[in-house]
């Protein structure tokens, strides 16, 4: 009898628990242990969710590249629905990095956006480039193109966040401030474990987000595998274009 | 105990809320592609269960 076996659900439970505790340590740290910032005041608590938050953006979408790698690779559609995966969450999390940070701009310099600041426009830029993967993806109907060249793209646009993130810090800084640098802005030790908390628990949602999105894409198709199997290849009406990877059910 | 807050309050909290309403969004989409999945799986069910009806009633009218 064939048996079916769960790829992407695994260890979910744990993950999205230790996310839930992680998370509620590290907002009760942020607002009841660490200290108010003598120069931004009590504004500053948004460090605490905005910076983690554009970490692991960045993050998910060097992740987009490697699983790309991996992709181009092997050709096993799995790394391709991790790298989609990767970079559709790295955008979403984006926003919340992109909006958190607007606010706090807002509250600690009087101004939404201020644009002659590298570290901003920078990230705006990445925002935008990685906006066009999913376009990209819609634009083509074959799946296994579509897989390879958002592979491409992602391995591209995985090279050039830390290029990008490089360059940045070693252009000279106006306004935007560096927290963990060894020089300048160093954080305090109570800050900085307040800090690593919500660093590790938006990182643990991170995945957690991920792995759900990737066996809930794969039930789907699980699904729709077993209505092939039942009312016939002919009857079921044809899959609609997506950007989506499309995972074969074996 | 002061009842006042402290300066800047509204701006962290606009911040935490943004990041709270991006994760409520995602939770309902979410809940809404499981409940889908649920309808399409109790649709297939039923269409199993009369597929195995019809092939029983078959097999005792031939017999």
């Amino acid at each position: 009898m064939p048996t079916t076996k769960s790829l992407y659900g695994r260890r979910l439970t744990g993950y999205a628990i230790a996310t839930g505790i992680v998370l509620t340590a590290a907002l009760a740290l942020a607002f009841f242990y660490a200290p108010i910032e003598a120069d931004q005041g009590f504004s500053q608590k948004i460090f605490y969710i905005h910076v983690p938050l554009a970490i692991v953006t960045l993050g998910g979408f060097v992740f987009g590249g490697i699983f790309g790698i991996q992709y181009l690779r092997s050709g096993d559609t799995r790394h391709d629905l991790r790298s989609y995966t990767a970079i559709h969450q790295g955008l979403i999390f984006c926003i919340g990095a992109l909006i958190t940070g607007s606010i706090w701009a807002k509250a600690a310099w009087g101004q939404w956006w201020v644009w002659d600041e590298p570290t901003l426009v920078s990230f705006l830029i990445v925002f935008l480039l990685y906006c066009t993967y999913q376009p990209l993806r819609f634009s083509i109907e074959d799946p296994e193109r579509q897989a390879r060249y958002a592979a491409v793209f992602a391995v591209v646009a995985g090279v050039f966040v830390p290029v990008n993130f490089i360059a940045v810090r070693l252009a000279s800084p106006l306004i935007h401030p560096r927290v963990l640098g060894s020089s300048g802005g160093s954080l305090p030790n109570d800050m900085r474990l307040a800090f690593y908390s919500a660093l590790l628990g938006i990182t643990l949602l991170f995945i957690t987000i991920c792995k759900y999105e990737m066996a809930s894409k794969h039930s789907r198709a699980q699904l729709a595998a077993l209505r092939r199997s039942l009312i016939g290849e002919h009857d079921e009406p044809a899959p609609a274009r997506s950007a989506a990877p499309r995972i074969a059910v074996k | 105990m002061s009842n006042t807050l402290p300066p800047n309050t509204g701006y962290v909290a606009a911040a935490y809320l943004v990041f709270l309403f991006i994760l409520l969004i995602y939770i309902v989409i979410m809940a809404i592609r499981a409940a889908r999945v649920e309808r399409e799986l109790a649709e297939l069910l039923v269409q199993s269960q009369q597929r195995t009806a019809s092939k029983a009633d078959g097999e005792a009218s031939s017999q």
